[in-house]
């Protein structure tokens, strides 16, 4: 008992100090703190909060935590944490350890689910103003995953002593939200509307949609209320529909289904008859009605309601859709600022798609640059082109399994994938391909059978599960412009190398001596070789070059998708496409192929997301008719390196 | 380009053609003004004797083997094997006309072979299903409404889809004599348009193989939807129950099939044979060598690729009608464009130009594929690596094929030319329509293997 005074004493001391601190707020309204309801707790809330002291949001939240206990002896409110049989006890000022309690004289405070919602939104105001940048915006996320009316007020007297500008961006944004839910006035609340339509993120448009969210109904006539509109059977549903609707709302009688009546006719055969009809003859609906009808009339089953009745039924109702918002000014305002930020949206997936085609393109442009020399430029059909950017993928994968850190091996794999690529492609040359080179169509299918020997050798190798290559760090995740706008770093980087490669291609062909060579042989080889070029060596080169490119888009692919036997052969296609589509012989044709087709690709995909099979299809019936009207491509070459 | 000591000028007949590639027989030159005399057409393809007696030589030994009319010692399965390869062969000659002879490399044959096959399939499996339908049905109480059985065959055929309703495309499935002229008219119609748009804009060479390539794999992403109202990837099967046969042992069907192929095969090779020889035959095959110089000669270049396109078209898609009931089975893969390349290299490897070396060709390779890829070759010890045919069997196909396109291009065709002393001329264009690159033209630096 002595411990005790002594206690009380020791705790008393900094209460008499300092006039207005917790424990004295606490003790004017301590019946409130100690069984606190939800009705009651208002008012002592707002003293804490108004009193604008320090320990306000710790305590705040250890009451909420139900952390906070009542020493029975002499109504004191302290921190507790339980420890066995005794608790230990701080102070609610100071945080600091003031003794032990055995639990009998301990009365723990246990606020319930609605007191403690009460609490959050008072300790929203002060972790919206919290001095720590992190807890401020823990709280906004807080209030954007759930809004309530009760956190406008808080957030918009935090919007002022703001200081973070991002967190002050957000805030504005958020307050917008709640404001155009919860503001008090129809007039503030329109206004708080018409701010949103701006913005194109799901936030907004999820706020919007919640103030616009109606429900179906029917009834004989128009109820009162916020109509927002109503249906007519036949054209806005169909009557069938309709008819369910008021079957289901219990305003008519179900008409039985063609299965019902079978199974009514089945259920009542009587001597090989249903209702005087003999059953061998039931085998068409109308003499099936004819029975039914029958049946009817005797009261043996429910009366069948033909589509006469039905269509009374549905003239006699009225289909409306009514808004849960009573204001026809504030939905109206939000259907007008809906309809402005879905005009965003759609804009804004505009933007998103194009980006999308844009970095197809890119990896149709990367398959397809080297098909554009050797095949473009030298005249070479390459079937196995598809097996140099596989050869490329595997290259890459196989660095990896030496080099662990994804960004060197990408840097070793990138010009190691080029000499590998390169070396077969020189290779294929020598053995195959020069041996052919007026005879183009077997060249085609000469190269077919390097393609599946060269696919069925990996297989046989690297096995038929796909292996992946693993993109560096930095290149994982996606730029975010908003939320409909956004782009994977990594089809970013593939876009950067096929830019790096066009000027690449660009430079070697128009400003080197190599250049110089190649364009020479191709338009004429014998002239070229009486002026001291060898035109063996040039090809040789130049086919290594195509080869070599198609292996670092081996690798550039191999980031994005997976690494397979048969990934090759998924691009090989395509890109005899874009070398067809955008003109044999020309870079800048390939780079207009791979647009067309990438971006066409895409736009198909717009209409119908769901189906890319459908989107392939249609994009290569498009091709087929795209030749019918230039058959040299969309950059036609004149003269005799265009293959005539 | 013929040489010119063979042929009649302009004021007599155009010398009267032989057999694909090869240089025509000497024809007597006829006085001027007298008419040529004209042999018959099988004397003048004295091959296409051979070739039927081989035909019927084998179809007789099959027959005395085969389980239903013979000893038993060719299991069912092997007689369905080989049924369906001489399909294959009658697809390979159709290739061969429209590629060896005309020199159009088309990539997308085989989506003609697997029309057909899917029409033909369309009737088998509505036809069973409605059999099915019909048992169920009978066990009501009440007769079935035309409308119930209907959707009754719906269900049942598209259920693996989640759809329940017949398409259009199913409205003559009920048919056969619709459905089997639906194997020759959709096909048809498909190689007339594509041809046409194809042929009249001038795409040629290696422009139009990547073209027919393209079709191929449109038509084949298109069925593989399952909203394509074919059955999407699943395809169409249960095709070897040929509906009013049910009590028919496999084995009976199986000899029936073989014949009906053989008797496709030779007739289908007799038509080809009589359309590539002639006047027209020769057009066809200046074509191949200079389309450029039959144009100028005042031919209808486009008419004549078209009628070849389509003809081979037709006949493609007959062959497949034969196939699928054989196999059973058919899905979008056998669509695939690989599956048409796979073609070429069959007419490649028998050698193109002549019409048995595609049936050759076609024969030999697939037979030899399936005895590789279904074990039946022995694996090589190496001692330190064991060479398992089933992983193997690609890659030495793709070499053996790179072999044959550089050292044999006559392909295995070529050694019938040994035993007939016949030597081939030396022309340029021989083997392609494209004389190709410029390099032959200025100075080449290596001939071509012969």
């Amino acid at each position: 008992m002595r411990l005790l005074t002594f206690l009380v004493v020791c705790l008393w001391l900094p209460v008499v100090a300092a006039a207005q601190d917790l424990q004295s707020i606490l003790q004017t309204h301590a019946e409130e703190a100690a069984s606190p309801s939800r009705r009651t707790v208002g008012t002592m809330l707002d003293d804490l909060a108004a009193s604008g002291l320090p320990g306000v949001a710790t305590f705040l939240e250890r009451y909420q935590d139900r952390d906070v206990v009542q020493r029975a002896g002499d109504g004191l409110f302290f921190y507790a944490t339980k420890s066995g049989d005794t608790y230990t006890l701080s102070d609610i000022s100071t945080g600091e350890e003031v003794g032990t309690a055995p639990s009998s004289e301990i009365t723990e405070i246990r606020p319930n689910g609605g007191v403690r919602r009460e609490i959050a939104g008072t300790l929203v105001a002060f972790q919206l103003s919290d001095p720590d940048i992190e807890r401020r915006q823990t709280a906004v996320e807080a209030i954007a995953r759930s809004p309530s009316a009760d956190q406008l007020a808080p957030l918009r007297t935090s919007i002022e002593t703001e200081t973070d500008p991002a967190l002050l961006a957000r805030k504005r944004q958020l307050a917008g939200i709640l404001a155009a839910s919860f503001a008090d006035s129809t007039a503030d609340r329109v206004a708080a509307i018409e701010s949103l339509s701006g913005e194109v993120s799901v936030e907004v448009r999820a706020a919007l949609n919640q103030i616009l969210s109606s429900s179906t109904g029917v009834a004989t006539a128009l109820p009162d209320g916020n109509i927002a509109r109503t249906f007519t059977p036949g054209s806005d549903l169909t009557e069938a529909e309709a008819y369910d609707q008021l079957v289901e709302e219990g305003l008519a009688l179900p008409a039985p289904t063609r299965a019902d009546i079978r199974n009514a006719l089945a259920a009542n055969i009587d001597g090989g008859r249903v209702g005087g009809v003999p059953v061998a003859r039931l085998d068409n609906d109308e003499t099936r009605d004819q029975a039914y009808g029958a049946l009817a009339a005797d009261g043996i089953v429910p009366p069948r309601i033909g589509a006469a009745e039905q269509s009374a039924a549905l003239s006699a109702h009225v289909f409306y859709e009514i808004y849960d918002e009573d204001d026809p000014a504030i939905t109206d305002a939000a259907r007008t600022a809906l309809s402005e930020v879905e005009t965003r949206v759609g804009m804004g997936q505009m933007v998103d798609l194009s980006l999308d085609g844009l970095s197809l393109a890119s990896i149709y442009f990367l398959a397809a640059i080297g098909l554009a020399i050797t095949f473009g430029v030298m005249g070479v059909i390459n079937m196995a082109h598809g097996e140099f950017i596989m050869l490329g993928a595997y290259t890459g994968y196989v660095v990896q399994l030496f080099v662990p850190n994804y960004t060197l091996s990408l840097f070793i794999a990138l010009p190691l994938a080029f000499a590998v690529a390169f070396g077969a492609g020189v290779a294929m040359e020598r053995l195959v391909i020069r041996w052919l080179y007026h005879r183009p169509l077997e060249t085609l299918l000469a190269t077919f059978g390097i393609s599946i020997a060269l696919q069925q050798l990996a297989k046989n190798i690297f096995g038929t599960q796909a292996r992946p290559l693993t993109s560096p760090g930095w290149l994982d995740g996606a730029w975010v412009v908003n939320d409909v706008i956004q782009i994977s770093y990594i089809r970013i980087a593939i876009f950067v190398l096929a830019l790096i490669f066009l000027a690449l291609i660009l430079f070697i062909l128009k400003r080197t001596r190599l250049g110089l060579e190649v364009r020479a042989v191709t338009q004429n080889p014998g002239m070229a070789a009486s002026m001291g070029i060898n035109p063996d060596r040039i090809n040789m080169l130049t086919f290594g070059l195509g080869s070599g490119i198609a292996g670092i888009a081996g690798v550039a692919i191999g980031l994005y998708a997976q690494v397979t036997s048969e990934m090759g052969s998924a691009y090989i296609v395509q890109s005899f496409m874009t070398v067809v589509v955008g003109g044999v012989g020309n870079v800048w044709g390939t780079l207009a192929g791979a647009s067309l087709i990438g971006g066409l690709q895409k736009g198909i995909e717009w209409f119908n997301p769901s189906n890319t099979l459908a989107a392939q299809t249609y994009m290569i019936l498009f091709i087929i008719l795209f030749i019918q009207f230039r058959p040299k491509g969309i950059v036609a070459l004149k003269g005799r390196a265009a293959g005539d | 380009m013929t040489s010119s000591t063979d042929t009649a000028p302009s004021s007599g007949p155009k010398y009267p053609g032989g057999s694909g590639g090869q240089r025509p027989p000497a024809v007597r030159r006829a006085p001027r003004g007298e008419p040529l005399r004209r042999r018959s057409f099988v004397a003048r393809n004295p091959s296409i004797l051979w070739f039927l007696l081989a035909l019927s030589l084998f179809t007789l030994g099959v027959t005395v083997l085969a389980e239903a009319t013979g000893t038993g010692l060719l299991s069912t399965s092997f007689i369905k094997t080989l049924g369906k390869t001489l399909c294959l062969c009658l697809v390979a000659v159709a290739m061969d006309v429209v590629w060896g002879y005309c020199g159009i490399l088309s990539l997308g044959h085989m989506a003609f072979f697997g029309l057909g096959g899917y029409a033909i399939g369309q009737w088998l499996m509505y036809a069973r299903t409605e059999q099915i339908v019909m048992g169920n049905l009978d066990g009501q109480p009440i007769p079935a409404t035309p409308q119930e059985i209907s959707d009754a065959i719906g269900t049942q055929i598209f259920g693996v889809v989640g759809a329940s309703e017949l398409p259009a495309i199913w409205a003559f499935a009920h048919s056969l004599p619709l459905q089997l002229a639906m194997v020759v008219l959709v096909p048809g119609l498909l190689a007339l348009i594509f041809g046409w748009l194809a042929f009249r804009s001038r795409v040629t060479g290696v422009y139009l193989s990547i073209l027919t390539q393209a079709m191929t794999l449109a038509l084949s992403l298109y069925l593989f939807q399952n909203d394509s109202g074919l059955r999407g990837n699943n395809g169409l099967s249960g095709l070897q129950n040929i509906p009013g046969y049910e009590n028919t042992p496999q084995a009976t069907l199986s000899i029936s099939f073989f014949w009906a192929s053989a008797a496709a095969l030779a007739i289908g090779y007799v038509a080809l044979a009589w359309a590539v020889s002639g006047k027209m035959g020769s057009v066809i095959r200046g074509i191949r060598d200079n389309e450029a110089r039959v144009r100028f000669l005042g031919y209808h270049v486009e008419s004549y690729k078209l009628f070849v396109f389509t003809l081979s078209a037709i006949v493609a898609a007959i062959a497949g009608a034969l196939y699928y009931p054989q196999a059973g089975i058919i899905n979008p893969a056998e669509i695939a464009p690989i599956a048409s390349i796979y073609l070429a290299v069959w007419v490649a490897i028998g050698g193109r130009g002549r019409l048995y070396g595609a049936v050759i060709g076609a024969a030999f390779v697939s037979l030899l594929s399936s005895w590789f890829t279904g074990g039946g070759a022995p694996d090589i010890e190496l001692g330190f690596y064991t060479v398992q045919w089933t992983d193997w069997w690609l890659v030495l196909l793709g070499l053996s094929f790179v072999a044959v396109t550089l050292f044999a291009p006559k392909g295995i065709g070529g050694l019938f030319d040994l035993i007939n002393h016949r030597v081939m001329p030396d022309r340029e264009g021989d083997y392609g329509p494209d004389t190709g690159s410029w390099r032959t033209e200025e100075g080449t630096e290596e001939e071509p293997p012969r």
